[in-house]
């Protein structure tokens, strides 16, 4: 319940700071994308299932707010968080390297996806401008963010299974 | 034995592959549903709004005054001699709008004489805050702190600083979504102020990096249009009203078909330092079909 909790005003923290607060911090226009960092990571700790469902919900809050149709940030990001939730039996929280990869390679895809769906089939060719002007600066940026966000959540994860163990072994 | 059964004594519990496959299924159902309609914007602007937004305008506030501190310090030296050159030209408008006080008054009186009703004279306007901006890198979009309880609509137009901004696309109770004018999937019915020539202005994000949108369909047979000159929204849009100073032709280019012209114009509105907007209540009439 505790999770559920904290995980939720989390969602709902890094949609905040992304909408309202990075904008005024846009390096060339560019935001960095916290929801990937927050789905990915959460998808590699925990599991495809809480990747999936983080994905889902903050991939919805952007639908509901700026999206065209409910249903689009929330199909990608749930799948971003799937993925991700694939690398969960190799990953060890010591190891900074795998996320740092692995957010780098969700957000990546996450600028490709986007670029297919809603620039290419609209006809607007040029791959690598958008590559270099919107995908590698958002990566570049979400890799700086994360590097001081990921050990912040990775404390929070640690926290709550600690505690989550604590009360499994109240019950033996 | 299926992997959803529930066992003795074990929590109920979906696998991975299935909650995929549901979500998967819901997101594509959603998309379907919402893409002609909207049916589900009500509840949830509602829902998500009340919860979303007084944060976004306390967040905002705070972000804005830091941001604001530190833009203060480096343009000091810039504002003095900006101050300066902005004195000389407030001489020069005053002399100018003088002499259009002038105009106007005859041109009402002319209209009086004509019995023409004032057309484009006074637009009610509600002035709100920026309070987000969509995070998604690809589209300019951004969120108002003013929605549906204070008189705001789909389709009403923003402008800011004399210059068109971009329409409401969506509203909540308490906020309303706008599109720029200069987002990719962006695009306006505009006409030269002077001679009326009709246009289509898109956004695009290609462009923008250089301040300038783009603007195609331009016919201009008797060649008449003029770098710099002033385009305005067109009067036979159907969402925009008529007469809202979009920018000034920057380039203007012949298409290969010889038969109109495209070219970049830049905006009146500066787009990276929006903070205020002012939203025009009228609706353009619409002709139900």
């Amino acid at each position: 319940m505790l999770r559920k909790v904290i995980v939720a005003f989390m969602i709902f923290l890094s949609f905040l700071l992304e909408s309202a607060v990075f904008n005024h911090f846009a390096l060339g226009g560019i935001v960095p994308k916290l929801t990937i960092i927050l789905t990915s990571s959460f998808g590699f700790m925990r599991g495809e299932k809480d990747g999936m469902v983080i994905g889902f919900f903050c991939g919805f809050l952007s639908d509901v707010f700026y999206g065209g149709v409910l249903g689009f940030y929330a199909l990608i990001l749930t799948y971003i968080g799937y993925i991700n939730g694939k690398f969960s039996r190799i990953f060890y929280p010591e190891d900074i390297k795998l996320p740092i990869a692995l957010i780098v390679v969700s957000d990546l895809s996450y600028g490709v996806v986007c670029y297919i769906l809603l620039f290419l089939l609209r006809g607007r060719f040029d791959f690598l401008y958008y590559f270099r002007r919107i995908i590698v600066p958002e990566a570049l940026y979400t890799i700086l963010v994360t590097v001081f966000l990921y050990p912040v959540i990775l404390k929070i994860n640690e926290k709550l299974e600690e505690r989550e163990k604590r009360s499994a072994q109240k019950f033996v | 034995m299926s992997p959803v059964v529930k066992r003795k004594g074990e929590r109920f519990t979906i696998p991975g592959k299935y909650l995929l496959f549901i979500l998967t299924a819901l997101c594509v159902i959603l998309m379907f549903m919402t893409f002609g309609t909207n049916v589900f914007n009500k509840p949830l602007n509602t829902a998500l709004g009340q919860v979303v937004i007084p944060f976004q305008q306390g967040i905002s506030q705070a972000g804005e005054w830091l941001s604001r501190r530190s833009e203060e310090l480096v343009q000091i030296r810039e504002l003095l001699d900006e101050n300066a050159r902005l004195r000389d030209e407030v001489a020069a408008l005053t002399e100018e709008n003088t002499l259009l006080q002038q105009d106007k008054y005859e041109l009402n009186e002319l209209r009086a004489l004509l019995e023409l009703d004032e057309q484009y004279g006074e637009y009610q306007k509600i002035g709100a805050r920026i309070i987000a901006r969509d995070p998604g890198n690809w589209y300019t979009a951004f969120t108002i702190d003013k929605g549906s309880d204070d008189g705001l609509a789909e389709n009403m137009n923003v402008i800011a600083g004399g210059g068109l901004v971009g329409r409401i696309t969506s509203t909540g109770p308490n906020w309303s979504q706008v599109t720029a004018i200069i987002s990719d999937n962006s695009n306006v019915s505009a006409m030269t102020l002077a001679t009326g020539d009709k246009m289509i202005v898109s956004g695009d994000l290609k462009m923008m990096a250089d301040g300038v949108i783009t603007f195609n369909k331009l016919v201009d047979s008797k060649n008449v249009v003029v770098e710099g000159d002033k385009i305005v929204t067109s009067d036979i849009s159907d969402k925009y009203l008529p007469n809202i100073l979009i920018g000034y032709i920057h380039t203007i280019n012949r298409d290969n078909n010889n038969l109109t012209k495209s070219g970049y114009i830049t905006p009146a509105v500066d787009f990276e330092h929006l903070s205020e907007v002012l939203v025009i209540t009228d609706l353009k009439q619409v002709v139900e079909k």
